[in-house]
């Protein structure tokens, strides 16, 4: 609950806040201060203590799996204000606004990690995603933008649409009458029709909203076009919490008929995987790259649907926060770079060794190297599949496909270190050095001791 | 302690070397580093098997009930011993090859190390995964930014190959860890699974282990990467590739694969033993061919290789203690063989036999030194390498677990010929005959490397009359792992 207080009413004052301050600098700080005030009203209630007292009637529910996702979101967006809240000033004029609009994302968020019915869920998605809408339109003299802008507005919309059907469907086909999830639960292993089309008409919608393939098409247009500071924010936090809602909606309604939609996810989990990591071995520029390997990420994260049981619940949760941080800190590279193919990368070891090294460290982590936080990420959803004793052809087929990600991540690594060239960059800051490398090595950290970030969040949850 | 230390000192001492900027300061420190290895590896190989120095355990994963495990036996100590021995050799041997941002070459290099005493060491299936991928890494990174003009390419290949097969095992670490009793990733829990893990089971999930390691050994038809990694790799590299990267290979089939799936090995032993000798026929006649020394030698580890491989499938006393002597052996001979390729490429600015001529006129006591390396590369009695070979074919004759052991023991035989064929070819075509106008102007070899060749052929000749002591390392472990290959 004190999340989303916190985001709305923060976001509310972040939009004031370019009336009140004149300067950059302190709406910025302000950001960043209500950030902090965010993640820790979420710890403490963790803890235990709710700030607020409001009635919700049970439809929002605050476990700890959704607020130990809240912190991790809260702290890779700490991490991304951190890196790129200057770049956020480039975009356009209208500095406050853009805070502003990434705190109601984060709203959305904090709803769609602790919803208990499907309206919620549905109102959840909606606050997520209209500020995304303007903020993937933000840079207004870009015509790619306004393109990409106005696809994602009509993709999501039709999404939403089948979204309601589906609600709709279920609401109908349920014994009660309810929206609620658990109520939806019907715990037997036998679905009537009209049940399974609205399981499938949420699924497609959900899917959507993860870039599964085949539902995947706005993804590489809307992250190549919006303004590369918001694909960052879109292509990691966002998609994380929309994994989250994802895996909470079927853990909670739908695992007594597994049976009936797991071969979907599966299928669905392998055209994501193939899809993405295919295409990304295509790409010439590093920024739709990065838009492919969200998608072939995501494609490792459906395990944790296809499976939900504890281990991919654990490692869910460690691979939203290795992907995010890792790709957070790519982006933020990126952002400084004058060229966005990978030819711009070109010898960029020899100009700028840190970021160079710091880089690489994020790319190993994508791929899944040992003693990267992205290993323990793979090795948990690989781990999920392998205990249910079913779907052997998917971890080949996956591991397959984590192999192929391995050329266009280390086409990045080839150029920065092996390639001659005369990379072009952006002025960069000793703190931007300093905060990559303080990034780079949690990453290695958890790539050791995965089990810190995890039972340091259980820990602090007295719930249980 | 000591495996602990054997691991830390290369990986403190490597991050560190990253700092260095002079070209002596970063060569020194990593060869007193390796130094200080190498003394801690004789004071552990010194101790009795089982002394609780040479062991050490500590939880690492609680959730995942892995541990940080690690422990120097008589397998260990054979593999850390040619670890150990190998880096101060080919640092000295390398001394006045100069690589643009030294420091960087010599911590990658003591990374490297590191993780190969962690694969040496590890009782931890999860840390002998971590290991497995961290002496990888540095190495992809040396040959891609120290290597040849084809070294992106080449060493692609290489790292994506060796990543497949890793990843194939990571699934068959995890699937055999939900199947011990305890879910834990031990090698004891890891050597309790046979009568688990039924014999279909155990006939596929053979394949996921042995892809990766017969990518690394290499076995055929998973050699592509080899001859062209060995080609592009500065020789320092090559030598911690061939020496001792491919035993990695070996010692993951002899630790983890055949004790724990011995179903699994029986089952595919034919199979794998026909790859074998398909393979070293095949690299030997190439190797034959080669007017690039490097490549030649490549070739040729490729055959030498596939006869260890072959033994280990024989599951004979004798074919594994020759395999055990032969990991030891093939990795010092291999070294001396590259130090020989870089003083003459060093010297002469070329690699292609066709190009050299009459190289013992100059270069007497380098030509004294590589006849012997040469000569115990195919297996002269005398030589280390002979005891190893002979054992290795003893035990693939008389091996009860193939029916086919007297042809796989003919053809392995055949290969052994035609090493000597392209050796002695190689001699003759590079150390003797006519100079001409690139080799006229020879000079023979320096001090340092003169010494270093010297106790490389030292070893080779001690090895050769006196390997008692190694035997007696290796037994305890050779008849453990015979044990839990028996099919019974």
């Amino acid at each position: 609950m004190n999340a989303i207080i916190i985001t709305a009413v923060w976001g509310a004052v972040m939009m004031f806040s370019g009336i009140i301050f004149k300067k950059n600098d302190t709406i910025r700080f302000t950001a960043i201060l209500g950030l902090l005030l965010l993640l820790i009203g979420n710890i403490m209630e963790m803890r235990g203590s709710r700030l607020f007292d409001i009635d919700v009637h049970n439809m929002l529910y605050f476990e700890s799996f959704g607020l130990l996702f809240n912190s991790i979101a809260f702290g890779s967006t700490l991490f991304y204000f951190l890196l790129s809240a200057k770049d956020i000033e480039k975009v356009g004029t209208n500095v406050g606004e853009y805070f502003a609009l990434i705190f109601f994302v984060l709203c959305g968020v904090s709803i769609i990690s602790s919803f208990n019915t499907l309206l919620m869920l549905f109102l959840g998605i909606e606050i997520l995603s209209i500020p995304l809408y303007i903020l993937t339109g933000s840079d207004k003299r870009d015509l790619k933008s306004n393109e990409a802008s106005l696809k994602y507005l009509l993709m999501g919309s039709f999404s939403t649409g089948l979204m309601l059907l589906g609600i709709a469907f279920l609401y109908g086909a349920s014994e009660k009458g309810t929206f609620f999830i658990d109520d939806l639960a019907i715990g037997k292993a036998v679905a009537s029709p009209l049940f399974i089309v609205g399981l499938i008409l949420l699924m497609v919608s959900m899917a959507f909203k993860v870039s599964a393939a085949p539902f995947h098409f706005w993804t590489p247009d809307v992250y190549d076009g919006a303004p590369t500071v918001f694909t960052s924010f879109m292509a990691t936090i966002v998609k994380a919490a929309a994994f989250i809602a994802f895996i909470r909606l079927f853990h909670d309604s739908f695992n007594d008929i597994k049976p009936d939609w797991q071969i979907f996810i599966a299928i669905i989990t392998a055209a994501t995987l193939l899809i993405g990591n295919l295409t990304a071995v295509f790409q010439q520029s590093v920024k739709r790259m990065l838009a492919y390997s969200s998608i072939a990420q995501a494609g490792f994260m459906l395990f944790a649907l296809l499976t939900l049981n504890s281990t991919s619940q654990e490692g869910i949760l460690l691979y939203t926060a290795a992907y995010s941080i890792a790709t957070i800190g790519i982006f933020a590279i990126l952002i400084k770079m004058k060229d966005y193919t990978f030819d711009g990368f070109n010898g960029l070891a020899k100009h700028q060794p840190v970021l160079a090294a710091v880089n690489t460290i994020f790319l190993l982590s994508l791929a899944g190297i040992p003693l990267t936080a992205g290993f323990f990420a793979k090795y948990y959803m690989l781990a999920a599949v392998l205990q249910t004793g079913k779907f052997l052809w998917l971890v080949i087929f996956a591991i397959l496909c984590a192999a192929v990600s391995v050329y266009y991540y280390f086409r990045v690594i080839q150029a920065m270190y092996f390639k001659e060239g005369a990379a072009q960059i952006h002025e960069t800051s000793p703190t931007f050095k300093a905060l990559l490398i303080i990034i780079a090595i949690i990453v290695i950290l958890l790539g050791i001791f995965p089990q810190w970030l995890i039972d340091t969040l259980y820990n602090i949850n007295i719930y249980g | 302690m000591i495996p602990v230390l054997l691991i830390l000192i290369p990986l403190v001492t490597g991050l560190i070397g990253f700092f260095i900027k002079s070209d002596n300061g970063s060569k020194s420190w990593s060869l007193f580093s390796s130094i200080v290895t190498m003394v801690i590896t004789f004071a552990g190989v010194a101790l009795t098997n089982g002394n609780p120095h040479l062991k050490f355990d500590t939880e690492w994963l609680p959730s995942l009930n892995s541990h940080f495990s690690v422990e120097m036996d008589g397998m260990g100590k054979i593999l850390t011993l040619l670890t150990a021995i190998s880096f101060p050799i080919i640092f000295i041997a390398t001394w006045r090859s100069s690589y643009k941002n030294p420091g960087s070459f010599f911590a990658l290099m003591l990374l490297s190390q590191a993780g190969l005493m962690g694969v040496f060491l590890a009782m931890d299936a999860l840390l002998f995964y971590f290991f497995w991928e961290l002496a990888l890494i540095p190495v992809y990174f040396l040959c891609s930014q120290w290597g040849g003009e084809k070294r992106i390419h080449a060493t692609f290949k290489f790292f994506i190959y060796t990543f497949i097969g890793s990843l194939f095992m990571l699934i068959g670490i995890i699937y055999l860890y939900y199947h011990t009793k305890d879910h834990s990733f031990s090698i004891t829990s890891f050597y309790s699974l046979r009568s688990i893990i039924s014999s279909q089971e155990q006939s596929w999930l053979f394949w996921l282990f042995f892809i990766a390691f017969a990518i690394k050994m290499p076995i055929f038809p998973f050699h592509t990467w080899q001859p062209d990694t060995y080609e592009q790799s500065p020789t320092a590299v090559t030598m911690v590739l061939s020496g001792i990267m491919v035993k990695m290979g070996l010692f993951g089939l002899i630790r983890w694969l055949a004790p724990v799936l011995a179903v699994g090995t029986w089952a595919w032993g034919d199979t794998v033993s026909l790859l074998c000798v398909i393979g070293m026929i095949y690299a030997s006649l190439v190797a034959i061919r080669q007017n690039d020394l490097k490549r030649m030698v490549a070739y040729s580890s490729i055959a030498h290789i596939g006869l260890m491989c072959l033994a280990v499938f024989a599951t004979t006393q004798s074919g594994m203690q020759g395999v055990m002597i032969q990991m030891f052996n093939h990795g010092i001979n291999i070294i001396g063989l590259w130090i020989v390729v870089e003083l003459i490429e060093r010297q002469y600015h070329t690699r292609k036999i066709s190009e050299l001529g009459g190289l013992a006129l100059q270069s007497p006591s380098l030509a004294l030194l590589l006849v012997i390396i040469a000569l115990a590369n195919v297996a002269l009695p005398l030589t280390n390498a002979f005891i190893g070979e002979f054992m290795m074919f003893n035990g693939v004759y008389s091996s009860g677990a193939t029916q086919y052991n007297v042809v796989f023991t003919a053809i392995a035989a055949i290969s052994i010929i035609l090493s000597a064929v392209y050796m002695l070819n190689m001699i003759q075509k590079v150390f003797y005959g006519n100079t001409n106008a690139l080799t006229a102007n020879g000079y023979d070899i320096k001090a340092n490397e003169k010494i270093i060749l010297a106790v490389i052929v030292v070893l080779i000749l001690v090895m050769g009359v006196y390997p008692q002591p190694i035997f007696e390392l290796t037994k305890g472990t050779v008849d453990s792992i015979l044990g839990k290959m028996s099919y019974k």
